[in-house]
């Protein structure tokens, strides 16, 4: 695999002494000729990694079935009750059967943040195809939940009762624009949080090397934004944990609406 | 301190009974983040609204040959749509029921 992620091309960056901070998310294909005939890329690559990871994760973890559960065990176990107290808090006993989409959405995200801070790695989670197309795929199902429970009733949800009739071509098109801007707000905001993190390791990362070659007090200065660096590691990697829960949540919330009905 | 606890408790109490308590109830809340966050949240929610009304503006007018005017009429919809959202984002639509 060729070297990507934000510490992959310190060194490209650092001959041309500029900062190249938007290079870690392009696009290249893997695998050589096969790959690139059909467009496998390193997204592509680190996604099916992650659903690896996840399938390996859950099936270690359900195989033993210890009662005093080990490492694996307790943190898929805590994982599922996570996500289940999350899904059945905000639904409600109804929301059950919507557990194992809410889990996989979960752990999808949660493992694209958190492999792509590992160096070398790819955060497929920093494009906003990808976050566009699982918001897609949360709109869809919440539409076609709330049609088939609610059948007609569901075009209510675009007039509050007791509203003035007179004030309908107002209300109806601006609620029918903030329910379309749900996917939109969704995956933007699961895009822009990694974006701006990746950005930013690699800028100071860059900074590293760039003071680090400036002659004898160059590499005492460096370590600046080396502490910098650091810190945000850890930043980021409670915002890769914070954004998968939001993304489950609101999920989990438009799920209750569409259940619900208000 | 008593009397602090005491009120937070009785404030926690009032807000339940006129139904102003943010979020749904059980276990699971938004994480309210410090202002960054909040104010971060607040522009996805105003600019996402005005994308959404933009791009179904723009859809419209393709269709029926009207640009730009349901462009120009949507994206102020896409604008209140945008507050609509900010104000839902503090007061959620099922809190008071």
């Amino acid at each position: 695999m060729p070297a990507q992620g934000w510490a992959g091309e310190r060194d490209l960056a650092a001959e041309g002494k500029t900062i190249d901070a938007l290079g870690q998310f392009e696009l290249k294909t893997v695998l050589g000729p096969i790959g690139h005939s059909v467009g496998f890329t390193q997204s592509s690559a680190h996604m099916l990694l992650a659903v690896g990871l996840i399938t390996l994760l859950v099936m270690y973890g359900i195989s033993r079935q210890a009662v005093v559960p080990g490492r694996l065990q307790s943190l898929t176990e805590s994982a599922y009750e996570f996500i289940q107290g999350l899904v059945i808090g905000q639904v409600g006993p109804e929301g059950k059967r919507f557990f194992p989409f809410v889990f996989s959405l979960f752990m999808f995200i949660l493992f694209g943040n958190l492999l792509g801070l590992l160096p070398f790695a790819f955060t497929f989670t920093s494009h906003i195809v990808v976050t566009f197309a699982l918001a897609a795929i949360v709109f869809v199902l919440i539409t076609v939940v709330a049609l088939m429970l609610h059948g007609k009733k569901f075009f209510g949800y675009f007039f509050p009762e007791g509203a003035p009739i007179w004030l309908a071509p107002i209300i109806i098109p601006v609620e029918i624009v903030s329910y379309l801007s749900r996917p939109i707000s969704l995956s933007i905001r699961l895009f822009a949080n990694m974006v701006a993190g990746h950005v930013m390791l690699k800028v100071f990362a860059t900074f590293i090397v760039l003071l680090g070659g400036l002659g004898v007090a160059g590499p005492f200065i460096a370590v600046l934004p080396l502490t910098v660096n650091v810190a945000l590691v850890g930043f980021e990697i409670l915002v890769a944990f914070l954004q998968a829960y939001v993304f489950a949540i609101l999920t989990s919330i438009y799920l209750h609406d569409a259940v619900h009905l208000h | 301190m008593p009397e602090n606890k005491d009120f937070e408790d009785r404030l926690r109490k009032a807000r339940e009974r006129h139904g102003t308590k943010s979020g749904a109830s059980g276990s699971g809340q938004l994480p309210q983040g410090g202002t960054w966050g909040v104010g971060f949240r607040a522009g996805v929610e105003v600019v996402s609204a005005l994308i959404a009304g933009v791009g179904l503006g723009w859809l419209l007018d393709r269709w029926l040959g009207t640009w730009p005017w349901l462009f120009l009429l949507f994206f102020v919809f896409g604008g209140v749509a945008g507050v609509l959202n900010v104000y839902r984002l503090f007061n959620p639509r099922n809190a008071g029921k």
